[in-house]
């Protein structure tokens, strides 16, 4: 393949990175901006909902379309009750203090990991994808003076792809409605203004924390239920993912969630590209100093508000 | 000296003699085992003058570890040096780094600096994958047995290593006594219980804690140095966040801002996670499920629930 | 010569301004007021004159020297002693070691460091509690103990931020008496909105008003002086 649709391919693949980056970081931003808390465990949520679709498939048996159907609805529901049980149980006792909750969360993320190695066992598994079309892509050239279409052999993707950004579109239009239309939304973002004001209103922000940290790990289920039937469900696969999070909603600036989607879509195509030409290692590299450098340089990232 | 003063010296005294006693009295897998916690140990009482004395949590010590331990370890395998100078380059190594990222990482506070400590300290260990021509990556590399000898002592050899283990272990609690009696160390103590106040009171905060991630970084590169030497092996996992986590673990299972804390905490923990992998590939259940208990119900550890019980006077 | 003088100080938040052109000079030996309704900048003139906040403008000179570049902590270990508006001490360590870090700024020796514990915990009564946890003070107590650290430094210059807010009327008469005690010895400089104490205590009074100097005199001039009555009865604060 030439360049040009080499290129395109990249930013192919980096769309459907951002796109399922934006969702897992909104979970994470999402959390962060009504709680103030870091959760270090985000990526074993993410990790479950790929784990727990994989298992749902099986249940499910024959039909890859009822099973992944199935799981899309389960999964996220299951996860983010899981995490409002630990929000409910760990969290509120330690008062959501900043830096035990990063410690209690690394606990969790051990927990979780680990549990998973001990059931579901240390081998890499697919899921079905519910349908897997392969789409062509065209490229331009010139050629007699004309511009002529033609159709690059290496240079498609498929119909689920397209979907998978389809649905995350939906999903954080979705959210965007949830937190500036609902009455859910407007405990969340006055509870995320003002805690103390909005425990003197009668607001029961014990409750809106568990709902938001329940609701921050079912985005992160709901994003790897989406790409696991092209990647793989892996007990290790929640590594990455809270990396690229955590980049993502630090350039972002902590606790804005339009910085993060902004940032998820800016990371999410350079990774694709970069990995594309360079070393996968050496962007890691890049992005890990980057986020150092952005935090100590520009706290606020480079949208977020003046947060604390 | 005071009476609280001479409690502290005869505790650990006695407690550094029984570990000198100890090698002569236990069979030969403890005998490595103990070697190997008193390394680790020195690592935790590094991480230790950060997190307990100062306040500061970072997330990234396993780079100034991974620093000592490559530092060392890639002098005398790439450059041939001999053990004794290579343990100078792992522990200089280390020092510099610490500068460096200290300088850096101080810019910010809390959350904020967990975070770029931990980034930096992924950034190492990424860098030592992406030059795994001369650092063999994640498979690591051996120094030979006939490389490893310091002061004419071979430390492979049983004895001499835990003797060397041993003294590597002084060398840090005596560090660590010293360091917290002292006015530097009181001052650290002063900026964790109250930073603003430390600073109207005309201390130069930031110059303290620069101070203390150096001496910080200075023991864990020394005991990643003496890793090197007393083991034979270094490897990529020794950078990996796993490595940043452990000595926050030991620390806070054995007390932290205590002296003796980090040793008890690692010799709990090593033995807990040597006898549950022998039951399960997954023994980081264990490790998970100690942070969460310790940061919930004992945030003050072993040796800090005896401090404030008991012995008030315990360093 | 003056001890401390502040030169044009003006202080500007995103457009508001929270002083205007201050200028003042403190004689050594001098206990001085600083009063003003609420708002009248004077927490924010002394956040310049310790270091904590940078002026927008202005100079600030202290035993000599231009310290208006100068960070906080290097203005204290050059002689100026601090006490905050809400009390901040080491809660979790024992007033022994609360005054001893302040002596220790300065002092070497263990010995000099134990005498001056125990000299500036005798000044403020306190030296029966010397053991006890910081925390465990009632809060008059610790009030007197931050300033005990601040006696400890043995400063040029001691600025106490509104020293008997909160404080039982019993301590407040303490606190008289240590300030009488100190005179000669140190420069004060108060800034309170008790106007009893104020008026006892004080050499000279420095009146502000929405961030600029309305007027300045002694004691009983300030009290006559029908601006200040104006500032203080239309519209401004209570007295106490």
């Amino acid at each position: 393949m030439d360049f040009g649709p080499y290129l395109m391919l990249a930013i192919m693949e980096g769309a459907l990175t951002a796109a399922v980056l934006a969702l897992t970081a909104s979970g994470l931003a999402l959390v962060f901006g009504v709680m103030r808390v870091v959760n270090v465990a985000h990526g074993e949520f993410f990790m479950l909902g790929a784990v727990l679709a994989w298992w749902v498939s099986q249940l499910a048996g024959g039909s890859p379309v009822w099973g992944f159907l199935l799981a899309l609805c389960v999964v996220p529901l299951l996860v983010g009750l899981l995490a409002a049980f630990v929000d409910m149980t760990i969290l509120k006792r330690i008062n959501y203090d900043p830096e035990r909750t990063i410690v209690a969360t690394i606990g969790i993320l051990y927990i979780l990991q680990q549990v998973t190695l001990m059931t579901y066992g240390p081998e890499a598994r697919p899921v079905a994808p519910p349908f897997n079309a392969r789409i062509a892509l065209p490229w331009f050239e010139m050629s007699d003076g004309a511009l002529q279409v033609y159709w690059p052999w290496g240079l498609s993707t498929t119909s689920y792809k397209l979907c998978v950004i389809g649905a995350a579109c939906v999903v954080l239009l979705g959210l965007w409605a949830l937190m500036t239309k609902t009455k859910l939304g407007l405990l969340m973002r006055a509870t995320e203004q003002d805690r103390e004001m909005a425990l003197a209103f009668g607001i029961p922000v014990q409750r809106v924390y568990a709902i938001a940290f329940g609701l921050g790990a079912g985005l992160a289920a709901l994003a790897a239920v989406l790409i696991v039937p092209i990647q793989q469900a892996h007990y290790l696969m929640g590594g990455d993912p809270l990396l690229l999070s955590f980049i993502v909603v630090i350039i972002g600036g902590l606790g804005s969630l339009p910085g993060a989607i902004l940032a998820a879509l800016l990371i999410g195509l350079s990774d694709g590209i970069i990995s594309v030409f360079f070393s996968p290692t050496l962007a890691k590299i890049f992005a890990t100093l980057l986020v150092a450098f952005v935090l100590v340089f520009r706290p606020n990232g480079l949208w977020g508000a003046n947060n604390s | 000296m005071t009476t609280d003063l001479k409690k502290s010296v005869i505790l650990h005294a006695g407690v550094v003699l029984a570990l000198f006693v100890l090698q002569f009295v236990l069979p030969a897998y403890h005998h490595g085992n103990m070697a190997r916690i008193m390394v680790l140990a020195s690592y935790a009482i590094g991480y230790n003058l950060l997190f307990g004395y100062t306040g500061l949590l970072s997330l990234g010590h396993a780079l100034f570890f991974a620093a000592g331990l490559y530092g060392a370890g890639l002098a005398m395998s790439q450059f041939g040096l001999s053990a004794g100078p290579a343990l100078v380059v792992g522990v200089v190594a280390g020092v510099v780094i610490g500068a460096v990222v200290g300088g850096l990482a101080l810019r910010t506070e809390g959350v904020a600096f967990m975070i770029v400590t931990l980034m930096f300290a992924q950034a190492g260990y990424l860098t030592i994958l992406y030059f795994g021509a001369y650092t063999r990556g994640d498979e690591g590399f051996v120094i030979e047995q006939a490389e490893r000898v310091l002061l004419g002592a071979d430390l492979s050899d049983p004895l001499m290593r835990y003797f060397a283990a041993f003294s590597l272990f002084c060398a840090a609690i005596f560090t660590c006594f010293l360091a917290v009696k002292s006015r530097f160390g009181r001052v650290l103590v002063a900026i964790r219980e109250n930073e603003e106040r430390a600073s109207m009171l005309g201390y130069d905060v930031a110059k303290y804690k620069l101070g203390a991630v150096v001496l910080s970084a200075g023991l864990s590169a020394l005991a990643g140095a003496g890793y090197a030497l007393l083991f034979g092996y270094v490897g990529a996992s020794f950078a990996s966040v796993q490595y940043s986590i452990f000595p926050l673990l030991w620390v806070l299972l054995g007390g932290a801002g205590t002296v003796l804390g980090p040793l008890v905490g690692t010799v709990f923990m090593f033995y807990l996670i040597d006898l549950s992998s022998g039951l399960t590939t997954a023994y980081m259940l264990i490790a998970g499920v100690a942070l969460v208990v310790l940061t919930v119900f004992a945030p003050h550890g072993v040796m800090g629930e005896v401090r404030r019980r008991m012995w008030r006077w315990l360093p | 010569m003056s001890l401390l003088s502040a030169q044009g100080i003006s202080k500007q938040y995103n457009g508001l301004s929270a002083l205007s052109d201050v200028s003042f000079e403190v004689p050594p030996g001098q206990v001085r007021a600083l009063i003003g309704p609420n708002g009248a900048g004077k927490t924010t003139l002394v956040g310049v004159l310790s270091g904590r906040i940078p002026p927008s403008s202005g100079s600030v000179r202290f035993a000599g020297q231009d310290v208006t570049t100068w960070p906080a902590h290097k203005r204290i270990s050059q002689g100026m002693g601090y006490t905050f508006q809400i009390t901040s001490i080491f809660a979790d360590l024992s007033v022994r070691e609360n005054v001893g870090l302040a002596a220790r700024r300065h002092q070497k020796s263990a010995a000099v460091v134990d005498a001056l514990v125990e000299e500036a915990l005798l000044k403020t009564d306190l030296w029966g509690r010397v053991d006890d946890v910081a925390g465990t003070l009632s809060y008059g107590h610790q009030r007197l103990l931050e300033i005990a650290m601040g006696l400890a430094q043995k400063p040029k210059l001691l600025i106490l931020d509104e020293p008997t807010q909160g404080l039982a009327d019993g301590d407040v008469e303490s606190f008289k008496r240590l300030i009488e005690s100190l005179r000669g010895d140190v420069t004060i400089l108060l800034i309170e909105h008790n106007m009893d104490v104020v008026m006892q205590l004080a050499d000279f009074i420095t009146v502000l008003e929405a961030g600029r100097v309305l007027f300045e005199g002694i004691p009983t001039d300030v009290k006559a002086n029908a601006l200040v009555r104006a500032a203080y009865l239309g519209g401004g604060d209570a007295e106490t």
